[in-house]
Formats: C-alpha cells, structure tokens, sequence
C-alpha cells in the first residue's frame, strides 16, 4: 500500500488548527523516544516538561510571566510573518527596547511619579522600534535582506548591552559588578496578584495582543498586510505600498518586543544585567507559527512554550535533564508543525496501485 | 612591523576565514539549485560538537571530520525532506534547524565543556609547517587547503561541467527544468545534502583547530556571516572567497587589537564589527544594482511536480 | 525506409484522471509519418495533458501509446526525446538567465562539446531557415526568438514526431506564416507533426488531420481542408457558439481618457520602456492596443492603471482632469478601473477567499470598508451580484479564488471592476486561457458597459479579438504605439507589419547570425 498525496481543492481549516496540536503531541512522543534513547528518562522528562507546570497551581504564575513576552513579541512577529517580512532580530529589538527603558530608568533614578513608569514604557516601544526601523531602512531603501540585517544587529545590540554594563551603566555602588542600580518603586512594574511575582506586564501584554487581534481581522490594515505577503503584485493593484507595509510591519515587531523587553527588565529582573537576553526573540518565532500567525492561537503557544520553559527547568532539577533539553522539545514542535503544515494543502490518498502521481 | 607579527597575522587571518568560507560554499551549491538553507549555523554546530566528540573519544581527527559531515548530512537532509518532499516553508525550516541544532549540540557537547583535543594541524613535515616564514604556506591544518581545493572545484563545475549547468538551470526555473525531464527534486536534494557536509566540516574546523575545545553556540553566529557572503558574492566563488578573506581580517583585527592591548575602541566596539561590516557590506552590494539580480530565480520557491 | 509501420504513433484508450475531473478518458487516434495532424480543442479541453504524456511528462491511468508498431511507456522526456519525439512548449521551456546556447545544451540528452554543438545549431539553423545567435541571454530575446530556440533544440535531436503546443498564439501574423514554412518542410522529410491549436483558420491552412477534443474526449476527427471553420467550432464547443451582440448603434461620446506623451524609462533588465505614447478613447468607444508579447504591454497597463505613475499628470487625463500622478486607489475613485493580464497573483490573490478579492478592488467604490475596518457584509453582498451577474461557478463567496477554473475567475475578476460601473475601464488579455462560453460572456459585458458611455482599452496579443471587438486599433512595438486604425479599414498585413516593427525580423538577430557563421 502507498500513501500519495493528493492536492485539495481549498486548503482545510480543521487541519489549519488541528495540526499545531498533532504537532505538539508528536513532539511530546518522539522527544520521550529520543531522550529514552540517549538514556535519560524519556516518559518522565515529557511529564516535567509538559505536564507538571500545568497541573503545579504553584508553577502558574512563572507561566504567566514566560508567556507574557513571548506572546507579545510573536504577536509583534505576526504583523511581519504575514506580509512576507521575516525579521528575526526580535531578541535584538527587545534588548534595545530593555535598554531603552533603562536608560529612562536611570536617568530619572531617587525620583518619585506617576509618568516614570509609563516614560519608560513609552522609551522601551520606541527604543525596539527604531532598531527595526534600521533593517526596514536597508530593506525598503537598499534591499537588504531583512533576515540577515536583523539578524546581525542582535548581535550587535548584545554586545551594547555588555559595553553599558561594564562602562557607564554600571552601578557604582555594585562592587564592579557588571550591571545597573536596582530600579525604585516607582520604576517597577506593580504587582497585580499580591504575594505573586505576576504583574502588570502580563495583562498589559494580553489586552495589546487582543487589539492587535481586531486590527489584523478586521481592518484594512490586517487585510494590506496579508495581501502584501501573500501576493505582491495584487497588493500593488489593490492600491497598497509594499514599503510602507515594510515599514508598518518592522516598526510594529520592533515596538513590540522592545515592550516585552522594558516589561521584563521592570519586571522579574528589576534591574539590568548582562543574562538579560534569554532567547525570548527567537522563541517567539516558534510562538508565531504555532498559533498561525492568529493573535488567538498565539496567546495559546505562548502559554505551550512558556511551559515547555518552566518545565524544562523542573526537569533540569528533578531530573537532571541538560538545559538544553527545552530548546530541543522547542524546535522539535517547530519541525513537526512545518511537516504536517502539507496536509492544510494536501490530503492522505491511500492506495494500493502503483501510479505515477505527475499531473500539471 | 616585523615579519613574525606579520605571518602570525596572515595566519590568523586565514584561520578566521576558512570556516565561513567552507560554509558559504556549500550555500551557494544549495542557494544555485534555488534552496535557501537558514540553518548552516545549526548545521555547523552539530558538525562542530560530533567532530570534536569523536575526535576526543578516538583520536582521529580524519573519522572525526567525516562523521561530522555525515552528522550535519543528516540534519539537512532534515531540512530538505521538510522544504523539498514535504514543500515547507524555507526560511522557517532553516531557522528551525537553527534553533534545533543549537539545542541538539548543546545538549551532546554537555559533557565535552571544558574538554580539548589534539589540533588537527598540518599534514606538512615539521621542517615546513614550523619554518618561520613558510609557515605561512605551509603551516595550515588540511581543512584549510581543503576549502581553496573546493572553491576551485565548485567554480570549475558550475561553470564547465554538466552537471553544473543542470544545476544552475534548476535553480533558474524548475518548471522549465522538470518539463525537459530533469529530476528538480533530485538535484536540490543533492545540493542541500552537500550544503550541509560542507557546513559540517566548517563546524569541526572550530572545534578541532581554532578552539580546539567544545563550548555552547562555538559558532557565535559566523553561519550567518557565511549566508551574507554568498549574497555579497553575487553567487560567484571567486568572490565568495574574496568575501571570506575581507571577513577573516575583519574578524582578526578584534582578535589583534584585544592582545595588543588597543583600547581606544571599547572591546565590545571590536567583537560587534564583523556584524556590522555584514550589514555595511550587503548595503554596499545593492548600491551596485547587479547583486539582487544575480539570485537565481527560483530561491526560496518550493516545487511541487504534482503541483 | 521500406518496412516503416502504417503509423508513426497510435494512442489507444488513454485516460488521465486528476482530483475531480477526468482530463483525459478514452482518447484514441492515429498519426502517420510525415502527416501533419491537429489536435484540436477548447481551454480545458485536455490537449495538454495529452501531449504531456506522449512527451513523458506524466504517465497515462489507462490505455497504451503505440510507437512505430510497438507499445511503448514513455518514463519521461528523454525516453521520449530517445525514441524521436521532439516537443515545443506553449509556455516555454526555457531558462532566462543563460544563454541560447546551454539552454539548447541542457535539451540534448547526451554530453558534446560547446563546438560541436555550435556546428550542429549551425547546420540546424542553415537547413530551415532559421537565425538565432546561440551567445546571447534569452531573456534579451523577444518571444518569436525564444520559440525559436525550442524548435532548434528540437530539431537538434532529428525528432520523427514534433508536438507543437499552440504555437502562433505569441507570433506575428509574419511569424505564424514562417512557422507554417518550416513545419511543412519538415513533414516533407517524413517527420509526423502534432499540432495544438484553437485556430480554426490556421489548422485548415495547415493540417490534414483533425481529432477535436472536449471535456477530455475525442468527439470528432476529420480533414480540416474539407470543413468550414462553423462546422469545426461547433464540435469543439459542443453547440452553437453563444451570439454576442455588438449594438447597432456604435455612436461615441466626448473623450474619456486621453494619454498625451506618455514618456517613461524601462526597469532593470527585463522592462521596456514606453516612448510617448499618445491615443484617446471617447465615451463608448472600445480601443484595442495590439502587439507581440513583451513589447511594453505590461508597462502601459501599469502605468494606465497607475501601479506605476507618471512624472507629468497630463500626461494621463480622465474627463480632462489629470490623473498621471497619482495611485492606482486615487486613480479607482476617479472613474478608473483595471483588469491586468496576469490572474495568478496579480488581479486576485489565489490563497484568498472571492469576497477578499473583492475587498482587494472594490473596497471604497463599493463602500466595503469604512473608517479603516471591513464591512464583510457589504463585501459578501458585492461579492455575491457578481457571482450571479456574471454567471460564476463557484461555491459561494467563501469559496478560494484558487479553486476556481480560470474561465470563471475571469469572469469574476472582469464582473468585480465591471460592476464597479468605471468610467474608462482597461483590460489586459480578457479571454487568455478562457473557453469559448466564458469568452462569449466576457465580451457581452464589454459590449454593454460600452454602451452604457463607458471607455474601453482593450490590450491583446490576439489579433483575431481585438478585430471582434474594438472599434478602433493601435499596434505597440517596442514600446511605441503606432497611429491609430479604424478596425475593418485596416488589413492584417499592415497590423502585423506594425506588430513586427519595420525592420520585419529584427535586424540585430540577423547580425548576430552572421557572427555565428564566422565562426
């Protein structure tokens, strides 16, 4: 018997929202087969990683605050991804956006305000969007592949980090440490549940991402960018700029993930420090396609990956599983996603003749 | 300057540049059949950390080269069984590979940290390798000759062989290729599979003669250098090689400056330069007008024959 | 040459099924050696499917290819190239961005060096009559040139059998008369022809034998010198042909659009630039733009439609006001509505449902939007009237533009501007690729809207269209559009004359032949 594969007329929607979930099932399965097989314990680390974070009441709040960034900066990703705009420099983009809200932070340190905090807010928005406005510039201007400039000024935005911490940032009372003073009061973010580490971050981040939801489903806008990445020349017809949806897209995943970089530094670290950039720009990008691009179905991966994360460290202590454990399961979901992604297009033939499946 | 501080240059220079030169190689094979693979670091990284593995392990640094390559062969046979049978989106599926292969050799180099191997040095007798002048002809591990002997061969075959040509004229249109009774699939996975031997042994390099030792994300995002030089060559190997060695230096005066104690530039200043020289140079290229056009036609388009 | 079989090739019972619809089912008929035999049929008829198959491409479900006597299964094209079957593409076979040279290179199934090769495209190219230089890029080629390398890639190989997939619907009446030339010398050697065409005239010119195809079977063969063009249409569309009416009052209005100067510089390589073009169309008047493919058709269309815009806004003027400098949204609220070329991508995303490729046009003449969000009532209502206007088979407005047959989302993408009620309205190819119903309705619309006052350009590679439908005519060549013709004053010589420029064949292809002689 064969199994062929035959093109369907529409592509499917159930499969357009059932294959994230084969995805994350048959993430779960070869991972426990593969970790098995390097000789660890397979089942148990799919149970840390997967299941303990969910079922521990405990372990909620660190969820809430993974996913929070991570579902804003794919949300940010999104407006890009769809029009065919693939900046990848999200981690850069958010640590300039950290940085920017720092900046902010320090200059206004020992004083008191209301407007500190949005200040810095405002700064870190900013700060994420002029990053991309760099490769949106050598895109739009010079045609510079957005990938790899993107790509290149996250290694660069990290090493400004370093140069801030080691130089003029450092705190002068941090006995050399290489990082800034601790924020005040007025420049953290305030907590929303008491006794949690959850704060206002995480509401802000999902009241932006359900805006983003109207405007990507129901405007001209959303409807541009997707004409714009899924058929250019139509766009043109249509009476859109590509450039300026370019540009429209950049800034938006730049101004978005510079707020989950403020958010996080105003947040769970209260400070800047050199860990800062933890991979949330590139976790994002897993984020954004397993919630097909749909600000829905990116608050749901948001909350897979964040908890593939904090299980990835309860296996780590539980098991002993290597840290990098995570970041496999991670790609592991992304692969499988994109492996299924033919049967939205295609559908399963079984057959029992040889034929040649050529047609035109 | 003198002549020792001057060869020890040339010589790091050379160093810092055969690994992306070797990469960016295989890129090109796999950019000219109409592939786009974003995953070279991933493929790097895992031929980095098998190489080094085996090597420490064995002892041999040849077997070592070569399950490298076969390891990253098998990654982006990944890549191309995703991207080509299974038509996927390529810069998605790189990307993937990417953050796949950065978690897979992290995960098998965990108990190599901190561990060296022998450097795989050169092949040539003492009296020449270690000659104070002609070292600097001499003086390379054999992966280094290996990267000039390959730029020759894939300039030779892509523009004098058959199977060159039916290479470029895949990547140019696979509807017109298929249609004369080419195999668009056979040969794209061909290409993507030498993409990632090449990637392979250009991971070892760090490992095995730059380092040599194992550490997290070894390849500190030079696979991504080596796609921007395929783009800058204009998908030519003479210039990929040019590309490569303007690179190499670029990357050596940080390493240089940092041990001669330069400190007019903060260091950080100096590690962030090969990036933002990537980006100077890929702006630079497109003033020019010729470089988008030299892409072949079909990148990044998936080729379905039952389409 | 004594004991040759009665037929070059014999196809049995061939059938081809893809999802949802039987291209081919029971397809028999015969070709002898030297004949030139037709195959004749409508878009979607299965004429290509057929011939992909005798070329190897694709594999029959059912039946057999007989070869010479004995059945054969043709694995691919150079097993078909092997036996003696050389093909010409419709959509060529070609590789833009080399030369003539390795894309002859890359047809032949066996390693000869650059000089060997030389000398046999030389030799080729002396026996028929035909110039090429081998050194140039094909993208640099015009369309006649680049069919031209096809025939001497596949007459390189001696081919016994040579399909010919419509092959004059790119060339200049001159051309097509070339063409007919080198065909039938070639079948005085003995070697078999099939041709594909839905031009009735060409094939009673051409050929001895008809097998007329529809809806994938064979429902008909004869001799097309002993039939007329009716009885031969009629087969092929299954009945009569649908009358359209042209109105018999064909009075015009005042001027609608005039271009006046129209000056703009050719992009990057491929592009041709326009060089002052100067023409107007009065209210009800319907004007053709003729002319070979790739002679600045493209680059009017975008600079009428105002996907690029001018420097000058004279130099496009709507009911006098000037319109050159300004988009194509600004230029639709102003009376302009557009149809270009390209379905696939271009006038309608693919991947999108009808109603989005409504929004995607119709969004602010038709109130589809307001303040920046998206009415999706209002679009699916829209949406709906020009599915049942025009006669659209399609599921419903959800449906994909993808999944319709490019007869029907022509139609929907003509009715989607038609009933935009524009005031000048510019169609590039109407019918390209379309059958003949489709057709018949697409020409009825035009017909009416230009009755109702509006002003139609209608830009075509197809001579025989635009003499049905326009009114007036202008050819462009090399992005220059001659004077202006009355339709039925004008001959086709001297339009295709225009079409081909003065020189007739470029001059440059002749000198670069003789460069290819010196060596």
């Amino acid at each position: 018997m064969l199994i062929e594969l035959e093109r369907r007329k529409q592509p499917s929607r159930t499969m357009l929202y059932l294959t994230p979930v084969i995805a994350v099932l048959s993430t779960m399965f070869a991972g426990a087969v593969i970790f098995t097989l390097i000789g660890h314990d397979g089942i148990g680390a799919v149970r840390e990683i997967f299941i303990t974070p969910l079922i521990d009441p405990y372990k909620w709040q660190d969820l809430g605050i993974k996913a929070a960034p991570l579902i804003l900066i794919a949300c940010g990703l999104a407006f890009g991804f769809r029009a065919n705009v693939w900046n990848i420099g999200a981690e850069g983009q958010y640590v300039i956006g950290g940085l920017a809200g720092t900046g902010i932070a320090l200059a206004t340190w020992g004083m008191e305000g209301w407007w500190i905090l949005p200040l810095m807010c405002l700064a870190g928005m900013v700060g994420g969007a002029l990053y991309a406005a760099i490769p949106a510039f050598l895109k739009t201007r010079l045609q510079v592949n957005e990938i790899l400039s993107s790509l290149m000024l996250t290694y660069v935005s990290i090493q400004l980090l370093y140069y801030l911490m080691r130089g003029p940032w450092k705190d002068p009372d941090g006995f050399n440490f290489p990082q800034t003073r601790l924020f005040t009061d007025s420049q953290i973010l305030p907590e929303i549940i008491p006794g949690t580490i959850v704060h206002l971050g995480v509401p802000l981040a999902l009241i932006i991402v359900l805006i983003a939801w109207i405007v990507l489903d129901k405007s001209v806008f959303g409807f541009q960018i997707r004409v714009v990445g899924a058929a250019p020349a139509a766009a043109r017809y249509g009476g859109f700029s590509a450039k300026k949806t370019i540009w429209a897209a950049m800034l938006i995943g730049g101004g978005f993930a510079g707020l989950a970089g403020i958010f996080e530094a105003a947040g769970p670290f209260g400070q800047m420090v050199p860990q800062f950039p933890t991979g949330y720009g590139f976790t994002a990008i897993i984020v954004a396609f397993l919630g097909r691009l749909h600000p829905i179905g990116i608050i749901l991966a948001g909350i897979i990956l964040a908890v593939s994360y904090v299980g990835g460290e309860i296996a780590q202590t539980s098991l002993g599983l290597p840290n990098a454990a995570a970041g496999i399961f991670q790609a592991m979901m992304l692969f499988f996603l994109l492996a299924t992604d033919i049967l939205v297009r295609y559908r399963l033939k079984f057959s029992s003749t040889v034929t040649s499946g050529d047609a035109s | 300057m003198n002549d020792t501080i001057l060869i020890s240059i040339l010589m790091t220079i050379v160093g810092a540049s055969t690994p992306i030169l070797l990469a960016a190689i295989g890129e090109l094979i796999v950019e000219k059949s109409g592939v786009l693979n974003l995953g070279i670091e991933g493929m790097m990284l895992i031929g980095a950390v098998t190489g080094f593995a085996v090597a420490t392990t064995t002892g041999q640094p040849v077997l070592a080269i070569l399950v490298a390559m076969l390891a990253a062969m098998a990654a982006s046979f990944l890549f191309g069984y995703l991207t080509l049978t299974l038509t996927a989106n390529q810069v998605a599926t790189g990307l993937a590979l990417t953050i796949f292969g950065i978690g897979l050799s992290s995960l098998m180099g965990e108990s190599y940290v901190g561990k060296t191997t022998e450097v795989f040095g050169s092949w040539f007798p003492s009296g020449l390798a270690e000659h104070p002048q002609l070292r600097v002809i001499f003086g390379y591990s054999p992966i280094v000759y290996f990267s000039l002997i390959m730029t020759v061969a894939v300039s030779y075959f892509l523009r004098k062989t058959r199977a060159g040509l039916i290479l470029r004229a895949v990547g140019e249109s696979d509807i017109s290729a298929h249609s004369i009774g080419y195999s668009v699939i056979g040969v794209r996975y061909a290409a993507v599979l030498f993409g990632g031997a090449m990637a392979g042994i250009a991971g070892c390099y760090y490992s095995l003669v730059l380092t040599p030792l194992w550490s997290e994300e070894l390849t500190a995002g030079r696979g991504w250098i080596a796609l921007a030089l395929v783009v800058f060559s204009a998908w030519r190997p003479g210039r990929l090689l040019l590309g490569a060695y303007l690179f190499g230096a670029v990357m050596t005066l940080e390493l240089h400056a940092k041990a001669a104690g330069f400190s007019y530039v903060a260091p950080e200043m100096l590690a962030a330069m090969p990036y933002l020289a990537t980006i100077a140079v890929l702006a630079l290229i497109s003033l020019k007008k010729s470089g988008a056009s030299a892409a072949p036609a079909c990148l990044t388009k998936p080729f379905k024959p039952n389409a | 040459m004594n004991n040759q079989p009665d037929n070059r090739v014999e196809l049995r019972g061939i059938t081809k099924a893809f999802p949802g619809v039987l291209a081919n089912d029971d397809v028999s008929f015969k070709i002898a050696p030297g004949e030139i035999h037709a195959l004749l049929g409508e878009n979607g008829a299965g004429k290509s499917t057929l011939v992909k198959m005798i070329y190897g491409i694709m594999q029959p479900d059912a039946g057999e290819i007989i070869w010479e006597g004995s059945p054969v299964i043709v694995t691919n094209p150079k097993a078909a190239r092997k036996m003696g079957v050389g093909m010409v593409f419709q959509h060529f076979s070609l590789f833009e961005a080399m030369t003539v040279l390795e894309n002859i290179a890359l047809g032949m199934d066996s390693s000869i060096s650059q000089s060997e090769l030389e000398g046999k495209i030389r030799d080729v190219m002396h026996k028929y009559g035909l110039k090429l230089d081998p050194h140039r890029i094909v993208s640099t080629l015009s369309v006649g040139e680049r069919q031209r390398i096809e025939i001497v890639r596949a007459l390189l190989l001696d081919p016994k059998l040579l399909i010919m997939d419509e092959p004059t619907s790119v060339l200049t009446p001159q051309e097509v008369n070339q063409l007919f030339g080198t065909l039938r010398q070639l079948s005085s050697t003995g070697c078999s022809i099939l041709y594909i065409s839905h031009k009735l005239h060409e094939i009673k010119e051409l050929c001895e034998q008809a097998t007329i195809l529809r809806g994938g079977r064979v429902v008909g063969d004869c001799d097309p010198r002993k039939e007329t063009s009716t009885s031969m249409a009629e087969m092929m569309i299954g009945g009569n042909l649908k009358q359209v009416s042209k109105g018999d009052d064909r009075s015009f209005g005042p001027v609608k659009i005039a271009v006046d100067g129209l000056t703009q510089a050719g992009d990057g390589n491929f592009g041709m630039a326009l060089d002052n073009i100067s023409f107007s169309v009065r209210s009800g008047e319907i004007f053709g733009i003729a002319g070979v493919a790739g002679n600045g058709q493209n680059e009017l269309m975008l600079a009428l439609s105002g996907e690029t815009q001018s420097n000058s806004g004279n130099a496009i003027r709507l009911d006098d006001r000037p319109v050159g400098e300004i988009g194509c949204l600004q230029r639709r609220s102003e009376g302009l509505c557009a149809v270009p070329e390209e379905r696939n991508g271009h006038a309608a995303v693919l991947e999108f449902s009808l109603t989005e490729n409504s929004i995607l046009t119709a969004r602010d003449r038709m109130g589809l939007s307001k303040n920046g969000l998206i009415s999706n009532s209002n679009a699916v209502s829209y949406t709906d009237q020009v599915i049942s206007t025009f006669g659209v088979k399609a599921t419903g407005a959800e449906s994909t533009a993808g999944s319709l047959s490019g007869g029907n989302l022509q139609k929907f993408i003509v009715g989607r501007e038609i009933m935009q009620n524009p005031e000048v309205l510019v169609v590039s190819q109407p019918t390209w690729g379309v059958d003949a119903g489709a057709a018949a309705t697409i020409h009825q619309a035009l017909f009416d809207l230009a009755n109702n006052g509006s002003a139609i350009i209608v830009i075509s590679q197809d001579l025989d269209e635009l003499l049905a439908i326009c009114d007036n005519i202008a050819v462009i060549n090399e992005g220059m559009l001659s004077k202006t013709l009355k339709v039925g004053e004008a001959s086709i010589d001297e339009i295709g004359l225009l079409m081909g420029g003065v020189h007739g064949d470029p001059f440059a292809t002749a000198e670069m032949t003789e460069a290819v002689h010196a060596h």
